[in-house]
C-alpha cells in the first residue's frame, strides 16, 4: 500500500450524510475513506480540515453548451470549464453545436487544446460529436474520426434528427464504435422551440407553447428504436411526466435507454414565464408540479438516470427582447449542485439519488472517469459547504451566461473545493 | 381619483372601480366629439409617440384623433419607416424615443410582452395598442364602452366571442374586462382556434355556433386571418364561414334586441354577413366611434396622473 500524499479530514460522505471520515489520496487516486480520525495520518502528508463538509465523488455533466469556436461573446471554453468547477463538475461533455459544428477531429482537438490550455488541472473536458455533417439531419458524421480526436458521444443537440432512417442508422453505426447516442427528443413540428409550455400561461400570455406530447412522441419513437435495434441511446433533458412513463416501461422491456433531467424542471414551473421573463425561456420549457413529481420519482426510481445542467448561456442583449424574440436556454452550471441539493435537504430527493445522478450514472453511461472511493478510483471529489448561502447574482457567476431564473434567489450550498485527480482545481 | 398606473398594458392591471371610470370619462369626451369644433386644450405641450411596429388603421387613427383632440402633439413610427427595420433592438429604438422626453408611447407590437417589455424600461406611460395575441386593452374598454350605451349595466348580459380565440389578443381582454364588468361571457371556435388549455379561463367553450348564440345579448365575431387555413389549421374559408360565420338568421336565436360587434377590419362573409354588418343589430361603426371617446379618456388619465396625484 503507498503512502497517502493528501489527506481529507472530517467531511461526511454526501451518501452517509452523519458520519465525518477521512479520505486518504495518494498520487491522485483515492487510497482509503475511513472513519474520522480512525487512521494515522501519515507524516509529511498534506491534510485539509475539511469539519462540516460534504464529501461528493466529482460532479459530471454530460450535457454543456460552452459556445466555442464560434459565439465566443455567449461563453468560451475558458469561462465556462471555469464556472463548471465553481459547480462542482470534474468532467464536462459540452455539445457540438458550435460554428463551425463539431464534425471534424480539427474542431474537436482545438476544444481540447482550448480547454487543456485554460484548465490544465481539470476540469476535464469531453466534447460530444455532431451525429450527422452540420448537425443537417442528412448525412452521417464521421463519428470514428470524432471519436479517435476524443469525442464521447454523438449528438444532434438542438436540431434533432427527423428523419427515423437515418437517425437509426447513425445509432447502429455509433454502436459499432461503442458510444452512445444521445438525442434531443422534441417533434419537428409539434411547436418545436417554442420556450414555454403549452398550458394555462402560455394560454394568457398569448404566446404558442410546445405541448408535452411533442417530447413524448420522440422519446417513444426512440425507445422503439433502441429496442428494436438493441443498441443504447441516451435521452436528453426529459422535462415531463408523459416522457418519463414512456421511459419506464421502455426499460421494464429491455431496451437500453437511459435518461436525463436538469435541475430546473425539478424546481420550476411554467409560471417562471409570467412577466414574460425569457430567463425561464428554455427548450423543452418548464412544465408543471405533476410533471417536477414524477421527474422527482423517476430520479428516485433509477427509470431517470442522470441529472445534467443542459448549460446554455447566451448574453444579456440577447435576452432582453420580448418573449418570442429570446433564444432558448438558461445558464445552469453554477447553480446546479446548489438547486438540487436543496431538494436533497428538504427530503424531496435522497442523497443517494442525488449523487448516483450527478456522479455515477453519467459516468458509467459515457465511459468517464468515476470515483466511488475504491482504492485505486481517481480522486476526483469535491468538498461542499451544506450551511453556506449564496444569492445569485450576475457578479457571482464566472460563467459569461447570466440567464439565468435564480437571478436574485438566495441558494443553499457552496463547492468549497473541487479535486481532479488530487488537485484542487476551483 | 388618483389614477395609481404608469402604464396600461392589459385590462387586468384594472379593478371594476378603474373601469367604470374609464367608461364615465370616455361619457364625457363623447360630448366634446359631437361638438362643432372638437377641440380642447387639456393636453396642451404633451407629446405622445404612436409606435406601431404593426399594420393598423383604425386604432393609429384613432389615438391620433384622440390625441389631437386634447391639443396633444402626436407623432407616428412605423417599423418600415423605423431603425427595427435596419434590425435595432426594441430596446434601443425605444430608449431612443424616450430620449426625445415624450409623456407617452402607444405602441402596437406583434410579439405579446412587447407592451410590458418596453414599459419596465421607459419612465414615460407606455399604452398598449395590442401585443401578439396577449392583450388589447384600448380595445375592450371601448368595446365595453360601446356595450354600456345600449345597456344598462352588464349584470346579466352575456356576450358571445366567435372565431379565432386562440390568436386573439381582442378576446383575450375581452374575457377578462367583460367578465370584471359583471358580464358572462362564452365562446365558440372551432378547437384549432382556441388555447389548448382555455379551460383554465373559466367561461364555457361552443363548438357549435347555433348553440352558442342562443339567448345571448351579444355576438363579439373576431376577424379571421386567411394565415389561419394556410397554417393547416382550417380546411378553407368556405366551411369555416359555413359552421362560424355569423349571420342574420343565426341572430334570430340570441336573445331580444342583441347585437353584433366587430373589431375589424371585417371579412364580409367569412366571420359577418354583409347585410349583418350594415344592419340595425351591427355596432360596429359606433364602435369606432367609440374608440376616440376611450382613447381621449385614457391618454387624458395617464398622462395627467402626475398632476393629479400632486
Amino acid at each position: 500500500m503507498s503512502h497517502a500524499d493528501l489527506v481529507v479530514r472530517g467531511a461526511a460522505p454526501a451518501t452517509g450524510l452523519s458520519e465525518p471520515a477521512d479520505l486518504f489520496v495518494a498520487k491522485g487516486r483515492i487510497l482509503a475513506l475511513a472513519s474520522a480520525g480512525s487512521r494515522p495520518v501519515p507524516e509529511g502528508a498534506r491534510t485539509v480540515e475539511a469539519d462540516g463538509m460534504l464529501l461528493f465523488p466529482g460532479l459530471s455533466d454530460v450535457h454543456v453548451h460552452l459556445r466555442e469556436p464560434g459565439q465566443e461573446w455567449k461563453e468560451t471554453i475558458a469561462t465556462g470549464l471555469a464556472a463548471a468547477i465553481k459547480g462542482g463538475f470534474v468532467n464536462v461533455m459540452c455539445m457540438a453545436n458550435t460554428d463551425p459544428v463539431n464534425d471534424q477531429a480539427s474542431v474537436t482537438a482545438t476544444m481540447l487544446e482550448k480547454a487543456l490550455r485554460s484548465h490544465p488541472r481539470g476540469p476535464r473536458l469531453y466534447p460530444v460529436g455532431a451525429l450527422t455533417v452540420g448537425l443537417a439531419g442528412k448525412a452521417l458524421a464521421p463519428m470514428e474520426e470524432l471519436k479517435a480526436a476524443g469525442c464521447k458521444a454523438f449528438s444532434n443537440d438542438g436540431r434533432p434528427v427527423a428523419d427515423s432512417e437515418l437517425f437509426r442508422r447513425a445509432l447502429e453505426y455509433a454502436s459499432d464504435l461503442g458510444l452512445t447516442v444521445i438525442d434531443h427528443c422534441e417533434d419537428p413540428f409539434l411547436a418545436p422551440g417554442a420556450g414555454i409550455n403549452e398550458g394555462v400561461v402560455s394560454a394568457r400570455l398569448g404566446l404558442r407553447g410546445a405541448p408535452v406530447a411533442g417530447e413524448a412522441i420522440q422519446v417513444a419513437r426512440d425507445c422503439l428504436l433502441a429496442r428494436y435495434l438493441g443498441v443504447p441511446i441516451h435521452l436528453a433533458h426529459i422535462s415531463c411526466q408523459m416522457s418519463v412513463e414512456i421511459i419506464r416501461q421502455a426499460k421494464a422491456q429491455g431496451a437500453p435507454v437511459t435518461a436525463e433531467t436538469c435541475p430546473h424542471y425539478l424546481v420550476l414551473t411554467e409560471d417562471a414565464c409570467e412577466g414574460y421573463d425569457t430567463n425561464a425561456k428554455v427548450n423543452p420549457p418548464l412544465r408543471t408540479r405533476q410533471d417536477q413529481l414524477a421527474l422527482l420519482a423517476a430520479l428516485e426510481d433509477g427509470t431517470i438516470d442522470v441529472l445534467a445542467t443542459d448549460h446554455a448561456p447566451h448574453a444579456s442583449h440577447e435576452k432582453e427582447t420580448p418573449f418570442a424574440e429570446a433564444p432558448n436556454g438558461i445558464s445552469g452550471l453554477e447553480t446546479a449542485l446548489s438547486v438540487t441539493w436543496e431538494l436533497t435537504a428538504r427530503g424531496e430527493l435522497s442523497a443517494q439519488a442525488l449523487v448516483n445522478a450527478w456522479c455515477v450514472r453519467p459516468a458509467e453511461i459515457f465511459g468517464l472517469p468515476l470515483n466511488r472511493f475504491q482504492e485505486g478510483d481517481p480522486a476526483d471529489f469535491i468538498l461542499f459547504d451544506p450551511s453556506a448561502r449564496w444569492t445569485v447574482t450576475p457578479q457571482a457567476l464566472a460563467s459569461k451566461g447570466k440567464n439565468t431564473p435564480f437571478l436574485g434567489r438566495e441558494l443553499s450550498g457552496l463547492v468549497r473545493a473541487a479535486y481532479v485527480a488530487g488537485n484542487n482545481a476551483l | 381619483m388618483t389614477w395609481p398606473h404608469k402604464d396600461l398594458l392589459d385590462v387586468t392591471q384594472l379593478t371594476k372601480a378603474h373601469a367604470l371610470e374609464i367608461l364615465s370619462a370616455a361619457k364625457s369626451f363623447q360630448e366634446i366629439n359631437s361638438r362643432p369644433v372638437k377641440k380642447v386644450p387639456i393636453l396642451k405641450g404633451k407629446s405622445v409617440v404612436l409606435f406601431f411596429a404593426e399594420p393598423s388603421t383604425r386604432t393609429k387613427t384613432s389615438f391620433d384623433v384622440a390625441g389631437k383632440r386634447l391639443s396633444a402633439d402626436t407623432f407616428s413610427l412605423a417599423k418600415s419607416g423605423s431603425s427595427l427595420a435596419k434590425g435595432e433592438s426594441l430596446k434601443d429604438t425605444v430608449l431612443t424615443l424616450q430620449a426625445m422626453k415624450p409623456d407617452a408611447i402607444v405602441l402596437r407590437h406583434d410579439m405579446s410582452g412587447a407592451a410590458q417589455f418596453i414599459a419596465s424600461r421607459l419612465e414615460c406611460s407606455v399604452i398598449n395598442a395590442g401585443d401578439g395575441w396577449h392583450a388589447h386593452p384600448t380595445q375592450a374598454l371601448l368595446d365595453a364602452f360601446t356595450l354600456s350605451e345600449r345597456w344598462d349595466g352588464f349584470e346579466g348580459k352575456t356576450v358571445l366571442i366567435l372565431g379565432d380565440i386562440a390568436h386573439s389578443r381582442v378576446a383575450r381582454s375581452n374575457v377578462r374586462l367583460l367578465t370584471l364588468l359583471g358580464a358572462s361571457v362564452r365562446l365558440c371556435a372551432p378547437k384549432t382556434l382556441l388555447p389548448t388549455a382555455v379551460g383554465s379561463w373559466g367561461v364555457p367553450v361552443f363548438s357549435d355556433l347555433d348553440e352558442a348564440v342562443r339567448g345571448v345579448d351579444a355576438v363579439m365575431c373576431l376577424r379571421l386571418q386567411l394565415e389561419r387555413q394556410q397554417a393547416g389549421l382550417l380546411p378553407d374559408i368556405r366551411e369555416y364561414s359555413r359552421r362560424f360565420c355569423m349571420t342574420t338568421p343565426r341572430l334570430a336565436r340570441a336573445a331580444k334586441n342583441a347585437v353584433v360587434l366587430h373589431p375589424g377590419p371585417i371579412n364580409r362573409g367569412w366571420e359577418i354577413a354583409s347585410d349583418l354588418a350594415d344592419s340595425r343589430e351591427s355596432l360596429i361603426l359606433d364602435q369606432v366611434a367609440s374608440g376616440v371617446d376611450v382613447r381621449m379618456a385614457l391618454l387624458h388619465l395617464y398622462l395627467t396622473r402626475k398632476e393629479r396625484k400632486e
